[in-house]
C-alpha cells in the first residue's frame, strides 16, 4: 500500500509540473534561439536577484488564496515595512539588529490586521484588504515622508552575501518556497488550510476552528510582504515609499499560473515558484530581444491567460 | 392505465455500456420504456441505476449501445436536446439555483419575457398553479429557493421538471425520477404518488429510481433489477415479490434486522435540559443514556435538525443546558470543537454540503477530525494516515478504487460511510445521526444499521434523526417526538405504533389550528 502510495504521488508531481517546467524550458530555448546573449551567466544572475522578493510575496497570496481568500494589500504593506525599515535606519538612527525586527512585526500586524476583520465580521477580504492597499501604502508616503530613504551598504550587505554562488537574498527565496510547500502539504496547518478552502464549514463540523488557521495566514502573508520589502532594500540599498506598487496583481498572476485556484481549496507553493520564473524568464528575455515595455505587458498578459487556460486542460 | 405487454415501445436502448475511471458503471445493458408505465429501476448503490437515466437524460453519453426513441436513433449529446425531446429528470441531488425564487427556478431556461424583461406576474402565477398541483401550493412562488427545507425543496425540483416542461413546449413524455421521495415527509410522498400516477394517465412514461419496496410495489407496473452494472431481470411488478426484488439485488438472502430492546440501556450520557433556540427549538428536554439507540421522529420542519444542531454546538443556543457523562454542571458547547472534545459527534443531514470535502480524497476526508492525533509537532504521519484509510475501506466495506479517489467520484452509500469512519476514527461517546440512510441503497442501508446496533452495543448513545419512521421503529430503543420546535414525547417500543407516533408528531399542529399562535409567540 505504502509503494502504490508513492507511485501515485511521484506521478502526481510529475505530472502537476510537467506543464509548467515544459513551459520554462520552451521559453528559455525560444529566448536563447532569439539573441546569444540571453544563454549566459549575467541573464541568470540578473533573474536571481529580481525574483526574491516577488517570490516571498506570492508565497503569501498562496495560502491566501488556498484559503479562498485574497490579499490585495502585500504591495503596500511591503512599502510600508520597507519604508519603516529606512525610517529606523535612516532617520531614528536604530541598529539593524532592532530594524529588521521592526519592519517584519510591521507587515505580521498589517496581516493580522486584515486576518481579524474578515473572520471576525466575515467581510470578503477582496474588501478588508483593498482597505489596507490605501492604509499602508498612505502611511508609507508619512513615514518616509514621500522621499526615497537611501541605506547604503548598511543594509546592502545582505545582497553580497554569496553561499555557494548565490546570494542570500535568493537562499531565503527557495528556502521559503521549501518550507511553504512542506507547510502546506506536510503538516495539519497546510491540510486544515486546503479544507477550508474547499468546504469551512465541513470543517467547522468536524470540530475544528478554521479562525486561527485563518488568522495565521493572513498574518503570514504580511509577514512574507515584510520579508520581501527587506530582501528588495538590500537589493536597493534605500527605501522608497512607492515601493511594491501593483505588486499584488504580479503575486495573484505567478499564483495562478502556478496551478492555484482563485476559488480555494487547491494549490502549491512550487507551483508558484515556477510562475514567478515563467514570469521573471518572459520579462527578461523580452527585454534583451529589444521589446518595448507596453509591448512587453500585453505578451505577459496573453502568457498569464494561455496558461490558465493549459492548466483547465490539464485539469480534465 | 397499466400499459399492455406489447404496447409499442417508446424508448429503447440496447447493450449500453459505460465506464469510468476503475468501474464498469454499466455493462451491456438492455432497457426499455413504454408511453404510460411506471417502470422501477432497482438496485444496490454502484448497480448503474444513475448512470442508465443518466444515459437517457443526455448528461453522460455511453461508451457503447444505442438508443431508439419512438423507432429512430436517439444520441442526445446534452441535457438540453433531451429535454427537446420531451424528457426531463429529476435529480437525486438537489440542482436549484439557490438565491432564485421558486419560480424562477421553475422556469430556468424558459422565462416568459418580452423584450428580455422577465414578466414576473405572469410567470408567478404560472408557477403557483404548477406548485398547487405537487402542494406546495401555501408557499410564495416568488421566495427564495434557500429559505425553503430541503423537502420542500425537493417538490420544487419535480415542480420544474413537469412544469419547466409545459414552459418549455416540449411536451414532457419521459420523466425520470431519482429517489424523489428521499426526503420526503409521507404527506409530501403522497402527493407526488398522486402526480406520478396522474402523469401516467396521460401516457408519460415514468423511470422510479427508488430504495423504498413500499413506494416500489405500489406504484410500478414494470421493475428492473440492477446489480453491478448489469441488467438482472425486468419484469411485471405483480410477479414480483418484495423478498424476491431484494434477494435479486444483494444477490444474496438478507437476514432481517432485529434490535434486542431494552435490557443495554445504562446511565445517563447525554442530559439535555430546556433547550430553546429561535423559533426552532422550544425548550427541549431529554436524556439518552449509554447502550440506547434514541430516534427523533416528526415532520419537516419540526426542529430535529436544529436540535442537534444546538446539541453540537453548530448553532448557538438562546437558553437550556446540556449535562454529558452524568455530570451536575452543565457542558460548555460553544462550538462544534468543544463538543467533539467532550465526545459528541454530528453526522449531518447534508452530507455533500457539510459532511465531506468532495474534490479531497477519502483518505484525506476520514482524518480530517484526527489530523491533531496522526501528526507530529504539526507534520502529519502520512503512513499512520493513509493505514487509518486503508482500515477504514475495509472496516466499512466502502467500495472504492482507492483510499486515494476523491469522495466525489464515490456513491451516496459509500460517501455516507466514509462520513462514518471520519467520526468512528474519533473515539466519540455520544453519537448523533441526522437522515444516515437518506439516498442510500439496501444493502449500504442494512449495513449502517447494523453499524448504529453495534455502537450501542458498545456502550455508546446513539441519536438518530429519520423521516422514516419504519427505519426508527427498526432500530430504536425509545423514540422522541418533535411537533413545531417542542418534544411532545417519548416513547419505548412496548408503547409506540405508527398511529401514536404520527399522532404526537401533528399535535401542535393541531393546536395551531385551534387558535394557539399567539402562545407559539410569546415562547
Amino acid at each position: 500500500m505504502k509503494a502504490y502510495k508513492a507511485g501515485i504521488s511521484m506521478r502526481r508531481v510529475l505530472l502537476n509540473y510537467l506543464g509548467l517546467i515544459g513551459v520554462l524550458i520552451a521559453l528559455v530555448a525560444a529566448f536563447g534561439l532569439c539573441t546569444d546573449q540571453f544563454l549566459t551567466y549575467q541573464t541568470f544572475d540578473s533573474i536571481a536577484n529580481q525574483i526574491p522578493t516577488i517570490t516571498v510575496v506570492s508565497i503569501g497570496m498562496t495560502f491566501v488564496l488556498i484559503i479562498a481568500g485574497i490579499d490585495l494589500s502585500v504591495g503596500s504593506v511591503l512599502g510600508l515595512s520597507g519604508g519603516l525599515l529606512g525610517y529606523c535606519l535612516v532617520d531614528a538612527g536604530i541598529p539593524l539588529g532592532l530594524a529588521i525586527p521592526a519592519c517584519l512585526l510591521a507587515g505580521a500586524l498589517c496581516g493580522l490586521g486584515n486576518g481579524y476583520i474578515t473572520v471576525r465580521w466575515r467581510i470578503p477580504s477582496f474588501i478588508v484588504t483593498l482597505g489596507m492597499l490605501e492604509i499602508a501604502r498612505g502611511a508609507s508616503y508619512l513615514i518616509t515622508s514621500s522621499r526615497t530613504e537611501y541605506i547604503g551598504m548598511r543594509i546592502g550587505w545582505i545582497a553580497d552575501v554569496s553561499l555557494g554562488g548565490l546570494s542570500l537574498p535568493f537562499l531565503v527565496a527557495v528556502g521559503t518556497v521549501a518550507l511553504g510547500q512542506g507547510l502546506l502539504t506536510r503538516t495539519v496547518f497546510g491540510r486544515y488550510a486546503v479544507a477550508i478552502g474547499t468546504n469551512e464549514e465541513a470543517v467547522r463540523l468536524s470540530g475544528i476552528d478554521p479562525r486561527p488557521v485563518q488568522w495565521a495566514i493572513f498574518t503570514m502573508s504580511g509577514f512574507l510582504a515584510a520579508l520581501g520589502a527587506l530582501l528588495q532594500a538590500a537589493r536597493m540599498q534605500s527605501a522608497e515609499p512607492n515601493a511594491g506598487y501593483g505588486m499584488e496583481l504580479q503575486a495573484i498572476a505567478a499564483v495562478v499560473i502556478g496551478g492555484t485556484s482563485l476559488m480555494g481549496g487547491r494549490g502549491s507553493v512550487i507551483g508558484t515558484f515556477f510562475g514567478v520564473l515563467i514570469i521573471a524568464v518572459l520579462g527578461t528575455g523580452l527585454a534583451q530581444i529589444g521589446v518595448q515595455d507596453p509591448t512587453k505587458r500585453l505578451i505577459t498578459g496573453c502568457v498569464i491567460v494561455v496558461a490558465v487556460i493549459l492548466d483547465h486542460y490539464r485539469r480534465h | 392505465m397499466i400499459a399492455h405487454p406489447d404496447a409499442p415501445r417508446l424508448l429503447s436502448g440496447a447493450r449500453l455500456s459505460k465506464s469510468f475511471p476503475g468501474v464498469q458503471a454499466l455493462d451491456a445493458v438492455d432497457f426499455d420504456l413504454q408511453a404510460g408505465e411506471v417502470h422501477a429501476l432497482v438496485g444496490e448503490n454502484g448497480a448503474g441505476k444513475s448512470t442508465l437515466v443518466r444515459l437517457i437524460a443526455g448528461i453522460v453519453k455511453p461508451d457503447g449501445g444505442h438508443f431508439l426513441l419512438d423507432g429512430h436513433p436517439y444520441a442526445p449529446r446534452s441535457k438540453a436536446e433531451a429535454e427537446a425531446h420531451g424528457i426531463r429528470m429529476v435529480m437525486q441531488e438537489l440542482n436549484l439555483i439557490a438565491n432564485l425564487s421558486i419560480a424562477e427556478n421553475i422556469f430556468l431556461g424558459a422565462m416568459p419575457h418580452r423584450f428580455g424583461v422577465i414578466r414576473t406576474g405572469r410567470m408567478d402565477a404560472a408557477a403557483r398553479e404548477i406548485m398547487t398541483r405537487v402542494g406546495l401550493g401555501e408557499l410564495d412562488p416568488a421566495l427564495p429557493v434557500n429559505r425553503l427545507s430541503i423537502g420542500q425543496q425537493q417538490m420544487v425540483e419535480i415542480a420544474a421538471a413537469v412544469g419547466g416542461a409545459v414552459a418549455a413546449r416540449a411536451r414532457c413524455r419521459i420523466l425520470i425520477l431519482d429517489e424523489p421521495t428521499a426526503s420526503l415527509t409521507a404527506t409530501e410522498s403522497e402527493m407526488l404518488f398522486a402526480q406520478v400516477e396522474l402523469l401516467r394517465g396521460r401516457g408519460v412514461a415514468i423511470v422510479y429510481i427508488s430504495h423504498r419496496m413500499e413506494e416500489v410495489k405500489r406504484l410500478a407496473d414494470r421493475i428492473t433489477v440492477m446489480r453491478d452494472g448489469r441488467r438482472i431481470a425486468t419484469a411485471p411488478a405483480r410477479e414480483l415479490s418484495t423478498e424476491d426484488i431484494i434477494g435479486l439485488m444483494v444477490g444474496r438472502p438478507l437476514s432481517r434486522i432485529e434490535n434486542e430492546p431494552g435490557d443495554r440501556a445504562g446511565d445517563v450520557a447525554l442530559r439535555v435540559v430546556g433547550l430553546s433556540r429561535g423559533r426552532w427549538v422550544r425548550e427541549v428536554s431529554f436524556e439518552a443514556h449509554r447502550g440506547e439507540i434514541l430516534g427523533f421522529a416528526g415532520l419537516m420542519g419540526s426542529g430535529r435538525t436544529e436540535l442537534m444542531r444546538a446539541i453540537f454546538g453548530a448553532d448557538r443556543l438562546d437558553r437550556g443546558g446540556i449535562f454529558l457523562h452524568g455530570s451536575t454542571r452543565p457542558a460548555r458547547i460553544r462550538s462544534p470543537r468543544d463538543a467533539v472534545r467532550l465526545g459528541l459527534a454530528l453526522l449531518t443531514e447534508d452530507r455533500k454540503g457539510q459532511g465531506l470535502l468532495l474534490p479531497a480524497s477519502i483518505r484525506e476526508n476520514i482524518s480530517l477530525p484526527q489530523l491533531a492525533q496522526l501528526a507530529r509537532w504539526g507534520w502529519v504521519d502520512g503512513a499512520a494516515e493513509t493505514a487509518l484509510a486503508v482500515r477504514s475501506i475495509q472496516q466499512f466495506c466502502i467500495k472504492c478504487a482507492s483510499a486515494e479517489q476523491p469522495a466525489s467520484e464515490l456513491s451516496g452509500g459509500n460517501q455516507q460511510k466514509v462520513v462514518i469512519a471520519k467520526w468512528l476514527a474519533r473515539k466519540a461517546e455520544v453519537l448523533i445521526f441526522d437522515e444516515p440512510t437518506r439516498g442510500i441503497d439496501v444493502g449500504a442501508r442494512f449495513d449502517i444499521h447494523q453499524l448504529l446496533i453495534g455502537l450501542a452495543a458498545r456502550r455508546k448513545a446513539v441519536l438518530v434523526v429519520s423521516s422514516d419512521l419504519l427505519e426508527l421503529m427498526t432500530i430504536c430503543d425509545r423514540i422522541a417526538v418533535m411537533s413545531l420546535g417542542r418534544l411532545t414525547g417519548i416513547l419505548p417500543r412496548a408503547q409506540w405504533s405508527q398511529e401514536k407516533i404520527m399522532a404526537l408528531a401533528l399535535s401542535r399542529h393541531l393546536n395551531a389550528k385551534q387558535g394557539a399562535f399567539t402562545h407559539d409567540e410569546s415562547v
